[in-house]
Formats: C-alpha cells, structure tokens, sequence
C-alpha cells in the first residue's frame, strides 16, 4: 500500500527512512517530537521534497529522485489532516468541505457528502464560518474535507495533538468510525501512546530520523528496546475479546490467547475488542501457585528471555501462551531467591486494576 | 461663496479622480506580482528589484518626474519606440500623468500586499493543494481572498498617492488645463497668480472632502472584506 525509502537532510537533521506498509487500516508513525515523523509525512504528500529516494502508494510511484518523478501535491490523491485543521476562514463549513470534493471527477468519488456529514455530525455547522467552530469542531470538519476529496490514502498528523483532553475524547470515537465506516487506509502520525493503542493496526516507530521497527502494533509496543522510543514504560500490550460482563461484581471477562482475564468493568458491548496494556512492573511471578489473594490473574508459563533493565532491575519475558510473552519486571535479588532462568515453569500474576484498558472501535 | 462648482473645478476633480483610478488600475496586477517575488521567491538581484521598486519613496519627485520625461519622451529609451511603432505619447498627457502616479504609489502598494503575503497563514495554501488545487487555483482561492486587506491597504494608498502627486506629474506632464492639470496642481497654479487665494482655498477644501470620501469608502470596503475572512 505504501513503500518508501528516502533520504533527506535538512541543517543538522538527517532522515533516512524506509517503511513498506502491505496492509491496510491505519498505520501509526509513532516517535517522539523531532524524531522526523511529521518531515516523513510531508513528504508522501508532496509538500517537502526529499533529497533522494522512492515514494510510492498502491503501487503509483508518486517520488523517484533517480527517475525525476516528483507529482505535485494536487494530482497525488492523498488526503491531509493537519494539527492546526487548517480550514479556510473566508469560506463556510460547507465551502471548506466542498473544495476538494468539486476537484475531483464524479466518477472517481468513492465518498459520499452525507456519509461524511453523518461520519462527523457536522450537518449542523454547514452554514458557520470556521472562527465560529471549537477546536474539536474544526478537526471533525478538516477531517471531512480531506475524506471527501477522495484520497486513495488519508495522512493525519497529530490531529489531535493541540486539542485538550475532552476534545481528543470528543474526536477519538470519530476516527474509529472512519477506520471501520470507510475503507480508506490511514497514516496516523502521533506521539501519543494511548491514541496509537486505540487506533492503529500497525506501527512504524521512528527515532532520528529513522524507522526503527515495524509490525503489529501488539508485537512491536510490547518490546523493552523500543520503551525508550517513547513508549514509557515497559510493558506488554495484548489483544482481548469481551465474553462477558458480570452486573454483580462489575467484572468483565476478556478471552485472550492465554486464557481469560477479568478486570473492573469494561463500557463496551460483549464481543467488542480491547487492547490491554500490563506493564512490566505490575506483574509479578511466583514459583508456587498463589492462594488466597486479591490478585485476580494469574497465568502459567515459562521464562524465554530475561533482559537487564537497570541497576539490580531485570526484565523478565514469561512465554504464557504459543508466541505470547509477558513481561514482567522484578529485582535480581528475587530472581536468585527463586533461582530463576529461562526455561523456569513461573505463574504470573497480574494485578486487574492495574490494567491500562484501550477499546477498539 | 457658491457651492456650485465651477467647470474648472469640475474638470481637475475629474481629472484627479481619472488619473488616480488608471494609476492603481495599471499597477495592481504589476503590484501583486512583484510583491509575490519578493515575499516568496528568492532570486539573484532581489535586493536590487526591491531598491529600485523603493527608489520614488526616497528620491525627490522631480527626480523621479524627470527621468520619466528622458524615459517616455519623444526621443527617449522607451518613449522613441512608442512614438515610431504605435504612435503613442504619454509624456504632456493625463496617461503620462497616470504613470507618474502610478510609479509613485507603487513602493506603497507592494510593501502592503507583501507584508500581508508574508504574514499569511501559509499552511493554508499547503491544504489547498493536498485537497488537489494546482497552483494557480490556490493562487485564486485561497492566497487572494486571504490577502485582500493587504491588497486594500495597498489600494488605497496609492489611491492616495496619486490624487496627491504632484512633483512628479508637473516635471513629467507640466501643466496643461483639461490634460494634466489636477486638482494639487490646479492648486498650485492658483497660487501663483494674484487674487487667486480664495479660488486656492476651495480647491483645498475639495481636496479634504475627497479624501474624507476616500477614507469612508475604504472603511467600508475593508469592513465588508474582514467579515468575509470571519474576522
């Protein structure tokens, strides 16, 4: 879907990034600020040209320095959601959804203006000029703008990035409908962890200019050596289906590949996805199987992998089902009391309440 | 003293009022296109561009008149060809006249619209293009809608400028009744002559209601366009 490999040097910054998307959905560029993620953006969308290198979408190549192909950002089809929206002040809502949308041949528009409208529940603002739109207002009418100019490929940048915490609530639900409303593929730029968790399929995280892993989301927020990408803590995030929710106790009950899990109560329907985070230092391990405690979670398995973290601190990699690790983070002084190593038999114990819980749409 | 006007005040107002709005008329796009180069563009001989566009704010107007007179006369560099290939004078005429103001107002009118290039959100005409305007349609679209304060700003001073000129006009097209004889102009040509104070003094007064007028109309004009930017 998207393949690049560019190269770039601006003053004392160099970017040199490869990245090759193959699914669609939405792929989250993810790094810190500097990291050269909005520069990388930029660039697929043609208004920063890069020094060297090949930029393509679903196969039409859109840069190629050693071939001379640079298309204009207007003949590239790809759809831009700015951090600051970006909306005309001299036009209405209306105006501003409609200039890009009357760009584009009948023919090729693959997204209708009421979809949209009710996408975003924007139908009301049409008539207002944008200096009368909150924020959170005027990136649901930036995003329908760049939606309806049809673009084979949506790029967002941090759009939620200058909003405060109510209006990221209020836009986050949005772009999950899009995600599952519509099937324009995403590029989420972001330095948020909790959006990525929420939104994205796959990740691309970059770090100085460069891409520095790629893959699932699940696979690639789950690894101790990227936590300083930007992740904060260490931890593992792992997919879980809602089975059922318990109205006495207020406990949901969530099938992961391990078995169940049960945290405080979930404000989603049976069946909907969750992604869960469990950091490292909320797990602990025991040798014997626990009795009588509050711990409500305990899964089995073995030790793969124990990572030095800091001083007398080591990260511990507990295999509890085929290709899924737990990490857990425990002192070394109780790792020779126990005379861990890789290959031990450990149960895991994880504490409900301290599971960071992010819904998927 | 009558309120009625006389034909001679009537034909300098109209003179002025002619000459001002061809002045502004011919240099506008020239105005917009040389303040586009210099907010946006960088080129060899900018600076250079950007004296010589500033040149008539500094020098003496007679300078300025006088050179156009070398320029535009009969056997000059550009006034030669004109005569010889289109039989077109403008020196001693109310084009000539329109062309010294016009040459005056301009440092006026690009530094206005380019202030207000440079100041202009150009983020926005990055968004008009991923939304798959060229150019030229974002040019149109969103970069003169936005920057039409600045354009008016612009406007009007040389507006201004040109229904005040006066060192420049009389060194390029002298003083010639019904031509180019202006209301500052007519003005002066009053005052040089005995028991032409009051008829001077009207002429003044004239000149105040017109750039009252101006100053209204304008008002007006930049009210109507800061409630189209939403302002």
């Amino acid at each position: 879907m998207l393949e690049l490999d560019i190269a770039h040097r601006l003053g004392d910054f160099a970017l040199d990034a490869s990245l090759s998307v193959a699914e669609p959905g939405i792929t989250a560029i993810f790094g810190r600020s500097g990291s050269g993620k909005s520069t990388l953006l930029n660039m697929i969308a043609g208004l920063l040209r890069p020094d060297a290198g090949r930029i393509a979408v679903d196969g039409r190549v859109l840069f190629d320095a050693e071939a001379g192909i640079d298309m204009p950002p207007e003949r590239r089809r790809l759809g831009y959601v700015f951090q600051d929206a970006r909306l005309f002040p001299h036009m209405t809502v209306r105006d501003n959804l409609d200039y890009g949308r009357r760009r584009v041949p009948p023919a090729r528009r693959h997204v209708a203006f009421d979809q949209v409208l009710a996408l975003l529940d924007i139908a009301p603002l049409l008539e207002r000029r944008p200096a009368r739109l909150s924020g959170g207002e005027k990136q649901r009418v930036a995003i329908g703008r760049a939606l309806l100019a049809s673009p084979g490929l949506l790029l967002m940048d941090e759009p939620l990035a200058s909003l405060d915490a109510p209006r990221k609530a209020e836009i986050l639900p949005f772009v999950e409908r899009l995600h599952g409303e519509l099937s324009t593929p995403i590029v989420y730029v972001s330095h948020a962890v909790d959006e990525v968790l929420r939104l994205a399929d796959t990740i691309a995280v970059m770090d100085a200019g460069r891409v520095r892993a790629y893959g699932e989301v699940e696979a690639i927020t789950s690894r101790p050596d990227l936590a300083d990408a930007g992740f904060g803590d260490v931890g593992t995030v792992i997919a879980a289906r809602i089975v059922a929710h318990d109205a006495d106790s207020g406990i949901s009950e969530l099938e992961t590949p391990a078995g169940n899990l049960r945290i405080g109560r979930l404000d989603a329907a049976v069946g909907a996805t969750v992604r869960l985070r469990l950091r490292a230092r909320d797990v602990a391990l025991a040798l014997d199987p626990p009795q009588r405690m509050s711990v409500l979670n305990v899964f089995n398995g073995t030790i793969a992998a124990i990572e030095p973290r800091a001083e007398g601190i080591v990260d511990v990699a507990v295999e509890i089902a085929p290709g899924m690790r737990l990490w857990s983070e425990v002192t070394r002084l109780a790792l020779s009391n126990l005379g861990l190593s890789p290959g031990s038999h450990v149960h895991t114990l994880i504490k409900s309440v301290a599971i960071e819980r992010y819904p998927r749409a | 003293m009558s309120v009625v006007l006389s034909p001679e005040e009537w034909q300098a107002i109209r003179l002025s009022l002619q000459v001002a709005f061809w002045s502004v008329g011919i240099s506008l796009p020239l105005g917009i296109l040389m303040a586009w180069l210099l907010a946006r563009r960088s080129f060899p001989g900018k600076t250079l561009l950007d004296g010589i566009i500033h040149l008539p704010l500094v020098l003496p107007p007679v300078v300025v008149g006088y050179a156009l007179l070398v320029l535009f006369g009969r056997k000059g560099a550009l006034g030669a060809p004109l005569h010889d290939w289109f039989g077109v004078t403008i020196a001693f005429t109310w084009q000539g006249a329109a062309v010294a103001a016009a040459v005056m107002g301009f440092p006026l009118m690009v530094r206005a619209i380019r202030l207000s290039l440079e100041t202009m959100d150009r983020g926005l005409e990055d968004a008009a293009r991923t939304l798959g305007a060229g150019r030229v349609a974002v040019f149109r679209t969103v970069t003169l809608p936005l920057i039409a304060p600045g354009v008016l700003t612009g406007v009007i001073l040389a507006f201004a400028r040109s229904l005040g000129e006066f060192g420049a006009t009389i060194t390029f097209v002298s003083n010639i009744p019904g031509e180019t004889r202006t209301l500052p102009i007519a003005l002066y040509t009053y005052t040089q002559v005995p028991g032409g104070d009051a008829q001077a003094l009207r002429l003044a007064a004239i000149a105040v209601v017109l750039a009252l007028a101006a100053l209204l109309g304008s008002e007006i004009l930049a009210r109507r366009v800061r409630a189209r930017l939403g302002h």
